[in-house]
C-alpha cells in the first residue's frame, strides 16, 4: 500500500548518493543530489524528472490527501468482492466441466510435480564436467607469460659495470672515480693483511665448504669467528651466517611465530620485512621512530591482553629496530625502547648492519653509542658485509636466545656455511678494528664534514643523522611522479660519476617494499676518502644537483 | 635423529610410509621404465610399468625397499621408550633432581613471555642431546676426500663440548657434497682464486644495482649461460637464498606453485614468501602431479574459481635425501601439456649427472629449453658457494629488474667467482684439460660401484643408481647415534639423518660420493661399513643383489652377504 510521506523521504537517492558517510561523497555534493530530488519530486507530472529512473516519486504524492483516502478504500472493497466472486465461479466451473479435462488437468499437474522433483537432480548431474568439456578447458587455458616483459630502458636492466676491486679508487662503466657508493666504511676491502689472511685461508681450506654446518661444513675458523664476534660484541654468544640479508631474516621466524605480535618501525629494511613475512606473526607498525606511537601500539595491546589473559600468556612480544636506518640514516632511539621493552615486556631485536663497526667508541654499534648494557638488547644482527667488508652476517646475544638458531635458523641450517676464507677475512678485520679504535672517531669526523658541506643545496635535502656514514639526498620537491623524480636523481648521479664520483641511488622493488621511500641517492663515507675528496665531492654533488634541478 | 643443526638439506612434511611415488603398489623394490624387462629378469619385483617409458632413452631404476614390519614396530618402540625416559627426566628436572644444563632466561626477563614453547625443545633435550655429537663436527682441512676433524668431548652428556685439541687425521669424507672433487686447496683453481683475491679482496660492499656489478660476475654469468646451454643466466651469493629470494619473483597471488613434497627448505620458503597457493605431490609421483595439474585449470582457484594466472612446477634435480632423481621426462612432458611452467633445483646434480657433468637434462638427453627456471648452486660440486638461475633472456632480464637477491644482496666475492669460473671451465674441457670429464666418468663410476656393493652387503639402499648420493636405512634411534659414532671410530665420517628431516622411522646414514674417492678409500669405508653393519645389524634388505660374476668382487663380502 502506497503511504504518503514527504516528498524528500520518499525520494529514493541515486544508489552512489545514497550513504554520504559510507561512499564517501563530500556532504555538499550529497546535498546536491538531494536538492536536485526535491526539486524533481515538485515538478508536474507532465513533465517528469529528467532522470525519472534513479527517482521513484510517491504515486499519489501529488493528489490531494482526502481523495486520496477515498479512492484507496474504494479500490480496496471493489478488490475483495472480485475475489469472492472469483472463488464462486472457479467451484462452478469445477462442477461443470467435463472429466476428460479434469483429467487432463490432473495429469498436468502431476507432471508440474514431477518437472519440480526431477529438476534439481537434472542440474546437478550438469555441474559434472565431461571429460570432454575437460579437455577443451585444458585446451582454453592460457597462462600468462613466466615473466612479464621488461622495457629495454628499464632504469635497473642494465647494471653498473666495476672493473678491478670496488675499492676506494673504482672504475665504474670504464671510468676512474672516487668511491661514494660502497659501504666500505672502514677502508678493509682492499686491506693487505686481510687478504693476507684471506690467502692463507684459501691456502689451508681451499675455497668451498660444500657443506652446511651440521655436515662437515663447519671448520675451526667459524668457531674461531664466531668467538671472536662475541667477545668483541661483549655478548655471550655468536652464530654467523654465510649471507648478510639470510641473517636478520632467518633470525627473526627462529623466534616469532604465528600468533606471535611483532612491533616493527615503518622504515624497516627489506630484509627485515621477509623475516616478519615468513614469521607470519602480527605485524604491526609504527611511524618511523615516533616512540609515541609504538607506545600507543603497546597500549592498545596491553588492552587486548587483559581482555584474554589466557592469550596473552602465549603470545610473544617482539620490537624490531635498526640502528641506523637503512632507508633513512636515522639513529634509532635506543634508550626510549629499552624503557619501553621493560614496561611491556616485549624483547628487542636490533639490527646493526648499517652501525656495527661504525658507532661507538669501539665500534660496538647502538649499544655503544648510547652506553646500553648489551644484556638488554636480546638480539643483535648485523651483516658483515659492511664495516667488515666480507660476506655474511651475524648474530649476537644471550646464548638462551642465541643457541635456538642452530637448529631453528632456516638460513644457517639450511644453507652450505661460510667459505672459510672469508670468516678469515673478517677475523683479520677484526683484529685491525680492535687494534685502532680511533678509526671510529675518524669516520665520525668525517661524516660530520660532508653531512655539513652538503646542507643547503636548493632542491636537495639531507636526509639522516650527522654521525651516520650513509645518508640519503633526497628531492627536495617531488616533481610529482616517482618516475621522473628516479630519472632526475639518475641524472644528478650519472653526471657526479662523469666528474669522478662514484655514487648510487638507493634502489628498492617499488612493488615489495611495505612503505615504499621516496628515491634518494645514498652517500656512503668511508674513512679512505680524504679531506679534499669530501670537499670535492660535496662541491661536485652541489653544481650537478644546481645544473639538474634549476 | 635431528639431523645436525636442525637441518640436513631436506623439508620432510610426513609422507606416507614409505610410499613409493607412481601409485604403483608400495612395495616397488626396482622402479625402472626403460628397462622395465631387464629389471623384470633380475629382480622379478616389479610392480608397474610407467606408461611413459618411452620417454626415458636410458634406464631409470630406482628403489625404495619396503621397511620390513618387525624393524618398523621396534622403532616405534624404541622412540615411545625415548620419550617415555624424556618425560622422566624433564620431571626431574623440573624438582632439580637432575641437573639442568641448558642456558636460562635472564632473571629481569624472567616475567616476560617465554620465548620458546616448554614442549617446543623437548625432541632437541631428551633425543638430539643424546646424539648431538654426531653432526657439527668442526673440520680443520680441505673437505676433500679425506679431512682432518677436531677431537671434542663432552662431560656433560652432550651440552657442552670440549676440544682436546688433538686433531683426528685422515678421516674419510663420506659427508661433503665434494661431488666432483674441487674442495682443493692446490690446483688452478686455487691459483686463480688466489689472485683474484690479492687483485679484488674479499668483499664487494654493494649490491648488483647499486655498484657491486664486477667485471668477473659479468663474465661468471656469461660462462654459466654457455654451460647450462641457455640464453642467459644470473647469479647469487648463496644457494640458499636464490630460491627463496627469486621465486617470489616469479609468482604471487593468483598463481599455483605445484611443489615435490620433499622440495629442499628454500624451495619452501621461496614458495610461502611468494604467496601464490602452493600444493603438494607426492614424491617423484606423476599421476600426483597430473591429477593436481588437470585439477587446477579445469577448477580453477579456489572459492573465486577464476582460472590460475601460472602454474609453477618445483622439482629438485637429485633428492639429497632421498637420492632419487625427478623423473625428468615425465615432468617435461605434463609441463608441455598443461601449459605450466618448470622451475628445476640442480643444487645437487650440477656437475654430477650427465656424460658432461650438465645435470639431470643432460643426463635424460633432454633440451635445457624445455626447462623455463633452471637453478643450482656452485656449492656442490664446484666447490665454492653461491647459486645461479639460468633460462631464456626474458626471464633473466626480469631476474635483473625484479630479484631481491639483486636489489638487497651483496653480490659474490671475487675470489669464489674465481672458483667458480676455474673449475666450471674445467668440466666444460676449456682448460685444455680433459681433467673436468674425467671427474665427472669417475664419479658415475664410484656411484655404481658404491651402490652395488652396498646393496650386495644387504643394506637398504634409497634412490636412483646413479645418484652420488646413497642414503642407507638405520630406521632405529638408537642406530643413529651408534652408526655415526663407530664410524667415526673406524676413521670415517658420515652423516646420520633422523626426524625432522627424515619421516620418524626412516632415520638413515647419508654417504655422499666423490670424484676424489680412490677405488683404495671406497674399499676401505665399504669394509667398515659391513663391519658396522654387521655389529649393528642393520642389513634389513630381503632382496640382496647377487654380485656379478664377471666382476672380481671381495670374497669377504661375498661370504657374509649369504648369511
Amino acid at each position: 500500500m502506497d503511504t504518503w510521506r514527504p516528498p524528500v523521504q520518499g525520494i529514493c537517492l541515486p544508489r552512489s548518493a545514497s550513504g554520504p558517510a559510507r561512499t564517501g561523497l563530500s556532504p555538499s555534493l550529497t546535498a546536491q543530489a538531494r536538492g536536485g530530488g526535491d526539486q524533481r519530486a515538485a515538478a508536474p507530472a507532465q513533465a517528469p524528472p529528467p532522470r525519472a529512473r534513479d527517482v521513484t516519486v510517491p504515486r499519489h504524492a501529488r493528489v490531494d490527501v482526502p481523495v486520496a483516502f477515498r479512492k484507496e478504500a474504494q479500490r480496496l472493497t471493489m478488490a475483495n468482492a472480485a475475489e469472492q466472486w472469483v472463488l464462486v465461479e472457479m467451484v462452478q466451473a469445477l462442477y461443470e466441466a467435463p472429466a476428460y479435462h479434469l483429467i487432463l488437468e490432473g495429469i498436468l499437474i502431476l507432471w508440474i510435480i514431477r518437472l519440480l522433483f526431477s529438476k534439481t537432480y537434472k542440474l546437478q548431474e550438469r555441474s559434472d564436467l565431461t571429460l570432454k568439456e575437460k579437455e577443451e578447458l585444458i585446451e582454453e587455458w592460457q597462462p600468462e607469460p613466466l615473466v612479464p616483459p621488461v622495457s629495454k630502458d628499464h632504469p635497473a636492466l642494465n647494471y653498473n659495470i666495476v672493473s678491478g676491486p670496488p675499492s676506494h679508487n673504482i672504475v665504474v662503466n670504464g671510468k676512474e672515480c672516487i668511491n661514494f657508493a660502497s659501504f666500505n666504511f672502514l677502508g678493509l676491502l682492499d686491506n693487505p693483511r686481510v687478504k693476507a689472511a684471506a690467502l692463507a685461508s684459501l691456502k689451508k681450506y681451499g675455497v668451498g665448504t660444500c657443506g652446511p654446518r651440521g655436515f662437515y661444513g663447519t671448520f675451526d675458523v667459524h668457531l674461531d669467528l664466531e668467538d671472536r664476534l662475541a667477545k668483541f660484541m661483549k655478548t655471550e654468544e655468536a652464530i654467523i651466517y654465510s649471507y648478510g640479508f639470510a641473517t636478520i631474516a632467518s633470525a627473526i621466524p627462529a623466534y616469532s611465530k604465528r600468533g606471535d605480535i611483532v612491533f616493527v618501525d615503518r622504515a624497516a629494511c627489506f630484509a627485515i620485512q621477509k623475516g616478519l613475512q615468513a614469521s607470519r606473526s602480527d605485524i604491526k607498525i609504527f611511524k618511523h621512530n615516533d616512540m609515541a606511537d609504538l607506545e600507543r601500539l603497546l597500549k592498545e595491546q596491553e588492552i587486548e591482553d587483559q581482555k584474554n589473559p589466557r592469550k596473552a600468556r602465549v603470545t610473544r612480544r617482539f620490537i624490531v629496530v635498526e640502528g641506523i636506518y637503512m632507508n633513512t640514516g636515522t639513529i634509532c632511539p635506543l634508550p626510549e625502547l629499552v624503557k619501553l621493552k621493560y614496561k611491556y615486556k616485549a624483547r628487542i631485536f636490533l639490527e646493526e648492519s648499517l652501525s656495527f663497526g661504525v658507532l661507538g667508541e669501539h665500534g660496538r654499534g647502538v649499544t655503544e653509542h648510547y652506553g646500553i648494557n648489551i644484556d638488554d638488547i636480546d638480539l643483535i644482527s648485523a651483516n658483515m658485509e659492511n664495516a667488515l667488508a666480507s660476506v655474511g652476517g651475524f648474530c649476537c646475544g644471550r646464548s638462551f636466545v642465541i643457541d635456538h638458531q642452530r637448529l631453528s635458523g632456516q638460513g644457517y641450517c639450511f644453507s652450505a656455511s661460510l667459505p672459510p676464507l672469508l670468516a678469515a677475512a673478517a677475523i683479520e678485520a677484526l683484529n685491525i678494528m680492535e687494534e685502532n679504535p680511533g678509526i671510529f672517531a675518524v669516520l665520525k669526523e668525517k661524516c660530520r664534514k660532508i653531512h655539513k658541506a652538503l646542507q643547503g643545496i636548493s632542491g636537495l635535502r639531507v636526509m639522516g643523522e650527522s654521525f651516520s656514514p650513509a645518508f640519503h639526498l633526497h628531492l627536495e620537491e617531488s616533481t610529482g611522479s616517482r618516475e621522473k623524480d628516479v630519472k632526475l636523481l639518475q641524472e644528478i648521479v650519472n653526471q657526479c660519476m662523469n666528474r669522478s664520483i662514484a655514487l648510487t641511488q638507493a634502489r628498492y622493488l617499488d612493488k615489495e617494499e611495505k612503505c615504499l621511500p621516496p628515491p634518494s641517492i645514498r652517500v656512503v663515507v668511508t674513512v679512505e676518502q680524504t679531506e679534499d675528496e669530501l670537499e670535492r665531492a660535496a662541491a661536485t654533488i652541489k653544481e650537478v644537483a644546481q645544473a639538474v634541478l634549476l | 635423529m635431528r639431523p645436525g643443526p636442525g637441518g640436513c638439506c631436506c623439508r620432510r612434511p610426513v609422507r606416507a610410509n614409505g610410499c613409493v611415488a607412481n601409485g604403483e603398489v608400495r612395495n616397488g623394490y626396482v622402479r625402472s621404465s626403460a628397462a622395465v624387462a631387464a629389471a623384470a629378469a633380475a629382480a622379478g619385483q616389479i610392480h608397474h610399468v610407467t606408461q611413459n617409458g618411452g620417454l626415458y632413452k636410458r634406464p631409470f631404476n630406482e628403489a625404495f625397499e619396503e621397511t620390513p614390519m618387525l624393524v618398523a614396530v621396534l622403532t616405534y618402540v624404541g622412540y615411545g621408550v625415548l620419550t617415555l625416559f624424556g618425560y622422566l627426566r624433564d620431571f626431574l628436572r623440573h624438582w632439580r633432581i637432575e641437573k639442568c644444563h641448558h642456558a636460562t632466561e635472564r632473571e629481569e626477563q624472567k616475567d616476560f613471555v617465554s620465548l620458546y614453547q616448554d614442549f617446543e625443545n623437548f625432541y632437541t633435550r631428551n633425543l638430539y642431546m643424546r646424539i648431538r655429537d654426531n653432526w657439527n663436527r668442526p673440520i680443520c682441512s680441505v673437505p676433500g676426500a679425506k679431512v682432518d676433524i677436531m677431537e671434542r668431548q663432552s662431560h656433560d652428556y652432550n651440552w657442552s663440548f670440549k676440544y682436546t685439541g688433538n686433531i683426528i687425521k685422515g678421516v674419510i669424507n663420506m659427508g661433503s657434497y665434494n661431488y666432483l672433487g674441487f674442495a682443493r686447496n692446490t690446483g688452478s683453481c686455487q691459483e686463480a682464486a688466489a689472485k683474484v683475491l690479492e687483485e679484488y679482496g674479499v668483499g664487494v660492499c654493494s649490491t648488483r644495482q647499486e655498484i657491486g656489478n664486477l667485471d668477473k660476475h659479468e663474465e661468471l654469468e656469461k660462462l654459466v649461460a654457455r654451460f647450462l646451454g641457455v640464453e642467459a643466466a644470473m647469479t647469487y651469493g648463496m644457494g640458499f637464498a636464490t630460491n627463496s629470494m627469486n621465486i617470489p619473483a616469479l609468482v604471487g597471488k593468483g598463481c599455483l606453485i605445484l611443489s615435490d613434497e620433499l622440495n629442499h627448505a628454500s624451495l619452501v620458503l621461496g614458495a610461502r614468501l611468494s604467496g601464490a597457493t602452493i600444493r603438494i605431490f607426492k614424491h617423484n609421483n606423476m599421476q600426483s602431479l597430473e591429477k593436481l595439474l588437470k585439477d587446477a585449470i579445469v577448477y580453477g582457484q579456489p572459492r573465486t574459481r577464476r582460472p590460475w594466472k601460472k602454474i609453477l612446477i618445483l622439482v629438485e634435480g637429485i633428492y639429497s635425501m632421498e637420492g632419487s632423481i625427478v623423473r625428468l621426462p615425465e615432468v617435461i612432458a605434463l609441463k608441455k601439456k598443461y601449459k605450466a611452467y618448470l622451475y628445476l633445483d640442480e643444487a645437487h646434480s650440477i656437475g654430477a649427472l650427465g656424460p658432461t657433468g650438465r645435470g639431470v637434462v643432460e643426463y635424460f638427453g633432454l633440451d635445457p629449453e624445455d626447462v623455463d627456471v633452471m637453478m643450482g648452486t656452485f656449492t656442490k660440486s664446484f666447490g665454492a658457494s653461491g647459486g645461479y638461475i639460468g633460462g631464456k633472456k626474458e626471464l633473466i632480464d626480469y631476474l635483473r629488474t625484479h630479484s631481491h637477491s639483486a636489489v638487497y644482496a651483496t653480490s659474490l666475492s671475487p675470489p669464489v667467482v674465481e672458483q667458480i669460473i676455474t673449475s666450471m671451465k674445467c668440466i666444460m674441457g676449456q682448460d685444455g684439460t680433459s681433467l673436468g670429464k674425467e671427474c665427472v666418468q669417475q664419479l658415475a663410476e664410484n656411484t655404481r660401484y658404491f651402490r652395488r656393493r652396498l646393496k650386495e652387503m644387504g643394506f637398504i639402499i634409497y634412490g636412483n643408481e646413479d645418484s652420488p648420493v646413497v642414503p642407507l636405512m638405520l630406521y632405529m634411534p638408537a642406530k643413529i647415534g651408534a652408526f655415526g659414532r663407530e664410524m667415526l671410530k673406524r676413521n670415517i665420517g658420515v652423516v646420520v639423518v633422523g626426524f625432522p628431516a627424515t619421516p620418524i622411522i626412516e632415520s638413515r646414514a647419508r654417504f655422499c660420493l666423490s670424484a676424489a674417492h680412490t677405488k683404495e678409500i671406497l674399499d676401505t669405508a665399504l669394509k667398515e661399513i659391513d663391519e658396522v653393519g654387521d655389529l649393528l645389524q642393520l642389513k634389513y634388505s630381503r632382496h640382496r643383489l647377487v654380485p656379478l660374476l664377471d666382476r672380481p668382487f671381495d670374497e669377504t663380502t661375498y661370504e657374509e652377504s649369504e648369511d
